[in-house]
């Protein structure tokens, strides 16, 4: 299954860019369109982060990954790179557990 | 006029700036083949991915989604909803690109945010075009190279959970949403979805929560007379 995900995911994207260099442009070109484009992945990116964070299956629990994010918040306000995020969180969330 | 003008010059600092941003993007390529290989990916899904949908947002959605327990169908609609975007760019690239039959096909694979960002930020056709391929070239080559490093770099290390990985995941999806968030529609936008997304968790399947609280924060974010500008 996860390799028709993969695929599906690959050929969807393809032809999302695909019909983006194709169509001609007032086809998607409505500020409405724009203003969703915009959006939505800043809703689905913070749904993500949040069920990542707090999601444990079919429930919301606070543990150590939320001390992860606390270090990412922080890191991105004092414009760290990207690795230096990631890395980080892990690092913390793995401290936390281990005294925990 | 100016494209002619100086254009050795404005060509090396277009290059440069291509291959900068190159190795910026490995950075998320390290991150991201490390965390799809913990998710439960094998090295070939992971480095698959990155060849064939090579969008990183996407990718990361796709993970993550499945990492959690979710179907793959869920994975792969949050996916492509996060991948929609880039039809967008390819609008605004086309008039710059000007790209046919096979040249298409292989331009349309290298729309992403970096390469949308470097072309639309030159002045003149010709400045748009190199940045376009050279960013594109440079960011497919690291990317891909970086996620199988990633990928072999985690299946190497072991627990991923005892290592934080699993709260790495998290922050990588947050550093994506970061520099988005400029605005008070885009604040508002990201902290209603994340509440819908942790409200719908206990009721429905592992994956549908982020989808159902994305379409429906956009719904209620476009509906007449809310204040959304969003920053382009």
């Amino acid at each position: 299954m996860i390799w028709v995900a993969v695929l599906a995911t690959a050929a969807g994207c393809y032809a999302m860019k695909l019909a983006g260099l194709s169509v001609p442009e007032k086809v998607l070109a409505s500020p409405r369109v724009r203003t969703v484009a915009a959006l939505l992945p800043i809703a689905l990116l913070a749904a993500l982060t949040a069920v990542q964070v707090f999601g444990h299956g079919r429930s919301v629990v606070v543990d150590a990954r939320a001390a992860g994010l606390g270090f990412a918040v922080v890191a991105l306000m004092l414009r760290a790179p990207f690795l230096v995020v990631v890395i980080g969180a892990a690092v913390v969330a793995a401290v936390v557990r281990a005294l925990a | 006029m100016t494209d002619t003008a100086g254009w050795g010059p404005r060509r090396r600092s277009v290059l440069t700036r291509s291959a900068s941003v190159g190795v910026a993007v490995g950075a998320y390529g390290v991150s991201y083949g490390a965390l799809a290989t913990t998710s439960g990916l094998t090295v070939p899904q992971t480095c698959a991915l990155s060849v064939l949908a090579f969008t990183g947002a996407s990718q990361f959605a796709l993970v993550g989604v499945l990492g959690g327990g979710g179907s793959a169908l869920a994975g792969t609609a949050t996916a492509l909803l996060l991948g929609a975007r880039n039809a967008l760019y390819g609008l605004r690239l086309a008039p710059v690109l000007r790209v046919r039959g096979v040249r298409r096909l292989f331009a349309a694979h290298l729309v992403i945010d970096e390469t949308t960002a470097m072309t639309i930020a030159q002045e003149g056709d010709r400045a748009g075009r190199l940045a376009f391929w050279s960013t594109g070239l440079a960011v497919f080559s690291l990317w891909n190279l970086a996620t199988l490093l990633g990928a072999l770099g985690a299946t190497a290390l072991g627990d991923p959970k005892k290592l934080g990985l699993d709260a790495a995941v998290g922050a990588a999806f947050l550093g994506l949403l970061w520099p988005r968030l400029k605005g008070r529609a885009a604040w508002v936008t990201a902290l209603m979805s994340a509440a819908i997304a942790l409200a719908l968790t206990p009721v429905l399947t592992p994956g549908v929560p982020v989808l159902v609280a994305g379409l429906v924060t956009v719904a209620v974010m476009m509906r007449p007379g809310a204040a959304t500008e969003p920053a382009q």
